[in-house]
């Protein structure tokens, strides 16, 4: 495991927000490292900084000061468009609330990071095809969000994050949203994604779920305290 | 990508149908008032000018008003005709009699006049002769009379040979005219009769040409200052001793005042343009408030400030064009009936008004419209996520 590549690397991020005068440390010196291949849960208590640190693991914010390197590459260098880019072809981002957009099918959701990617489009529908394929619901292609249960869902954006082949798969409480079952579902998946070789990082606050991973990084008050899974 | 745009914002139009027509009400309108009046005007323009045009564009008529004790004979116009700007010129002196045949009777234009006049004023023949140069020289009891006094005074029966009482005189009739299809040219010369002009002079009772017509060898301003020219000479350089009516020139003003017409009604028109544009901006910034979400989805998983700055764009472009098109629809519409409505005019879309309805469609749609996408470009990505739970 030593000799892998690193993925993400952060050191003493910070990020500080000012509400109504008053500074709340969201991160206050967060460090921590993801190497390719793991499989890592993130936990701790609502209010932690778990939701503000994935955000700027998948580059949608920038820390306030602190080192963060994404395939050894420094974040804090680049411009608004050139972090589009990066959460487009790096990040695949799972949501708790599914954040599909309802006025299009699954195919086309999933589609839609590649058509960002300006990849042409008979290379898209094999891609989209495949990333379906790998949530087993190829078959629900043409299904809207409105017509499939939370569970199927929360598929088609594992799908999406999937589509684009990125380096690291991030979801922020990919269950929270579901029942036990279909969350243990969704778990499943994420196994089996790892064990093809994805490097995934999930958010929990559920202890039962966060032991399934290889890995279980704790957060409290914006302070990560790594622990190492069972 | 523009691809996938344009896709995009067909969808979100097509989405809420009522509302994306209610957007565009304002262009159709705007571009309905803009094409319909410019068109109307344009055709309006069209009918006078040919009217006007059919009195002779090439022509000036001429009256003295004074004479100061010179006045002019027929000898004088053939030293005006002399002049290498002049090619024909005749007099047109004229009476208002009452003219008999049978019980019938009319009251009449006696024009007294030359075979030149006939060439002068384009005059077209249905029968018969024009007044011929010997007439003139005999002062013979001929006339041609116009179409409309031939209905007149003969009914359905043709009047060629027949003879007409002018002031207790019998003249034979050995030509009628066309009829003239120009409503003006109808106005201005009623129901004429052209009789030779020393027969005119002679019953007048004086040889003097009070009035004359004059065409132009090249151009007819010309010609008017030649004419000028001579009639100041001959009348003490006093140029309110006669007056030259150049038809041509009245043709210009005219058009100079229709072009006006349209520029003011046009840009009427383009304010109620503006105010669709003003409606599709409201529109637009509902919309990018509303899918505040959306744009948060589209940013995380990779949409740039200019793909989402080019899908609102485009969306206003599109609803703009759209109502555009819609417009240019109705107003052919419109025109098609005002056409069938107005009968003798016919008025069509010119290209150039199609055009400009497209271009500043566009224009007003890319103004109007990039207020609010740039507004949802520079949406951040995190905060428009949170947004509405
Ligand atoms: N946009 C924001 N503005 C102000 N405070 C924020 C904002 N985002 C997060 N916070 C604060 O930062 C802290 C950490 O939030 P978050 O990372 O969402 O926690 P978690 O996901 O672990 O529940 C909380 O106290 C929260 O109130
Ligand atoms: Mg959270």
């Amino acid at each position: 495991m030593q000799n892998k590549k690193t993925v993400i690397s952060m050191k003493e991020i910070t990020k500080i927000y000012n509400v109504g005068g008053e500074e709340v440390r969201a991160l206050d010196g967060a460090s921590l490292e993801i190497r390719e291949g793991e499989f890592v849960s993130i936990i701790g208590p609502s209010g932690s900084g778990k939701s503000t640190l994935m955000n700027i693991m998948g580059c949608l914010d920038v820390q306030d000061s602190g080192k963060y390197l994404l395939d050894n590459q420094a974040i804090e260098s680049y411009s608004e468009e050139e972090l589009a880019k990066i959460r487009n072809k790096k990040i695949g981002f799972i949501f708790q609330n599914f954040n599909l957009l309802s006025r299009m099918t699954a195919f086309a959701n999933v589609e839609l990071p590649l058509i960002y990617q300006k990849v042409p489009a008979s290379k898209r529908k094999e891609l989209v095809k495949e990333a379906l394929a790998q949530v087993g619901l190829l078959e629900r292609s043409e299904h809207k969000p409105s017509e499939l249960s939370g569970g199927q869902q929360q598929r088609v954006a594992i799908a999406r994050a999937l589509a684009t082949k990125p380096s690291i798969l991030l979801a922020d409480e990919p269950t929270g949203n579901l029942d036990s079952k279909t969350g243990e579902e969704i778990i499943r998946l994420f196994k089996e994604l790892h064990k093809k070789g994805h490097t995934i990082v999930f958010i929990t606050h559920n202890d039962d779920i966060a032991r399934q991973a290889q890995r279980c990084i704790r957060i409290m008050d914006g302070r990560v305290t790594e622990v190492d899974g069972v | 990508m523009i691809i996938q745009s344009v896709k995009m914002a067909w969808e979100s139009i097509t989405s809420n149908k009522l509302r994306s027509f209610l957007t565009m009400l304002g262009i159709i309108i705007g571009v309905l008032s803009l094409v319909v009046m410019v068109s109307l005007v344009n055709g309006a323009t069209g009918a006078v000018t040919d009217q006007i045009n059919s009195l002779g564009n090439d022509m000036l008529s001429v009256a003295v008003l004074d004479d100061k004790g010179v006045p002019l004979r027929l000898e004088d116009l053939q030293t005006i005709q002399a002049d290498d700007a002049v090619l024909q010129v005749a007099p047109s002196v004229s009476a208002q009699m009452t003219a008999k045949h049978g019980y019938k009777d009319a009251f009449v234009s006696v024009y007294g006049t030359t075979s030149a006049y006939y060439d002068i004023n384009g005059l077209e023949l249905e029968c018969g002769r024009f007044i011929k140069t010997v007439d003139v020289e005999n002062a013979s009891y001929v006339a041609v009379i116009s179409k409309e006094a031939e209905e007149e005074l003969f009914g359905d029966d043709s009047a060629l040979g027949e003879t007409l009482n002018i002031s207790g005189r019998a003249f034979k009739i050995v030509g009628v005219l066309k009829e003239n299809d120009s409503m003006i040219s109808m106005m201005v010369s009623g129901l004429a009769v052209y009789v030779p002009y020393t027969v005119e002079s002679r019953m007048a009772g004086q040889p003097y040409v009070s009035s004359f017509c004059v065409s132009a060898r090249n151009a007819t301003d010309e010609a008017e200052k030649a004419v000028k020219d001579y009639l100041l000479a001959r009348f003490a350089k006093d140029d309110n001793a006669f007056a030259i009516i150049n038809i041509s020139s009245v043709s210009d003003a005219m058009s100079t005042v229709t072009d006006t017409l349209s520029l003011l009604l046009g840009g009427v028109a383009a304010i109620s343009l503006l105010v669709g544009g003003i409606g599709i901006m409201n529109i637009m910034l509902v919309s990018v408030t509303e899918r505040t979400k959306e744009i948060g989805i589209r940013k995380a998983i990779g949409a740039g400030r200019k793909s989402i700055l080019m899908q609102f764009l485009i969306e206003a472009l599109m609803l703009s064009l759209l109502g555009c098109t819609i417009g240019l629809v109705f107003s052919w519409l419109i025109l098609e009936i005002v056409s069938v409505i107005a009968g003798s005019i016919t008025f069509t879309m010119s290209f150039g008004t199609v055009a400009l309805a497209v271009i500043f469609s566009s224009a007003i749609g890319l103004l109007f419209g990039l207020y609010p996408a740039n507004k949802a470009a520079k949406k951040h990505p995190i905060e428009a996520l949170r947004y509405g739970g």
